[in-house]
């Protein structure tokens, strides 16, 4: 089981709920996946229209957690006023906060996550923040309260996957006590199983599973991989040499000439 | 009294925010309001006078990445 801030979760996958060809596909690569937690977030209701009655009744008969974002928002105020909203509507102190800087990488505006990560900390949120994977500013989101990380590893639905492993050590070396979530950017079962093998507790994926031509059966390839890398993590992984080390042993060698 | 809900320019008979979301058909405790940028939870939303030129934003829950 894995420890998220005092809940055990089943999954070390943590599955977004956007992009799906149908809600009934949605649904199926949610339990493909074995996930425990999804992200939902907030959007515009038109008079009269039952869309998010219809979308919060098909999460909620999946029986699995969820953890709300505030994708879209640029500004401080903006995340700060879409986690309160959010908080009320799923009943829940998760929030995973975006302040976006860049609208062409959907870079976080750092500066202004760490100062939103700050004024929802106090206000009781457990805040998850979508950042960089710039150490710096991992060290100040973890002074403005926030008790996990969710570094990207390449730009959201870039399906790059790790670009930098580099950081991505560095992070994990520098909080071996804090949960790490790579958030954004994985493309593959094996750029998921990159990162576990890193030691990350964990990761959240949407893009790579949904927009998959299978996404039920890319929900249980990407669940199969998040396993494999965790447990080879836990097992000791063979540092890399640059000569042969036979595999098979030389003494009693047989000699014919 | 002219209003601007979710970016649209209406004019209504509302009063306060509940009457407001009445009036236009909105119903469900999966709703989320807010008024010029500020949030006004489910249980304000009675007591909560509207002004003229006020925007308001209402919510649901949606798919998220």
């Amino acid at each position: 089981m894995f420890d998220l801030l005092g809940t055990k979760l089943a999954s070390r996958l943590l599955l977004g709920t956007a992009r799906y060809p149908s809600p009934a596909i949605l649904a199926d690569a949610v339990r493909a996946s074995g996930t425990s937690v999804v992200t939902v977030s907030l959007r515009r209701e038109m008079a009269g229209g039952r869309a998010g009655e219809q979308f919060w009744s098909l999460i909620r008969s999946l029986g699995v957690r969820v953890l709300p974002n505030t994708a879209g928002c640029h500004s401080v105020k903006e995340a700060v006023t879409t986690a309160k909203m959010a908080r009320e509507v799923f009943g829940t102190s998760w929030i995973k906060l975006e302040v976006i800087g860049n609208h062409d990488t959907l870079q976080p505006d750092v500066f202004g996550l760490v100062e939103a990560a700050r004024i929802l900390c106090q206000d009781g949120f457990s805040v998850f923040p979508y950042t960089t994977d710039d150490l710096v500013v991992a060290e100040r989101l973890l002074e403005a309260g926030c008790k996990v990380l969710m570094p990207w590893c390449a730009p959201i639905g870039s399906a790059l996957g790790p670009v930098n492993i580099m950081a991505l050590r560095s992070l994990r070396g520098h909080f071996p006590d804090v949960p790490l979530i790579v958030d954004a950017g994985l493309g593959r079962p094996s750029h998921a199983a990159t990162v576990m093998e890193l030691g990350f507790d964990a990761v959240l994926l949407n893009t790579a599973v949904a927009k998959a031509a299978d996404p039920v059966g890319m929900a249980r390839a990407f669940s199969k991989a998040v396993d494999a890398g965790r447990e080879a993590y836990g097992s000791g992984l063979l540092e890399p040499r640059d000569v042969a080390v036979p595999s098979t042993p030389t003494i009693g060698r047989a000699v014919f000439s | 009294m002219k209003l601007i809900v979710n970016g649209e320019a209406l004019e209504v008979e509302a009063t306060t925010l509940e009457a407001l979301l009445k009036e236009l058909d909105y119903e469900g405790g999966w709703l989320a309001t807010a008024l010029n940028g500020d949030v006004v939870p489910a249980a304000g939303r009675a007591e909560f006078r509207l002004s003229e030129g006020d925007r308001i934003e209402i919510l649901s829950p949606m798919q998220g990445g």
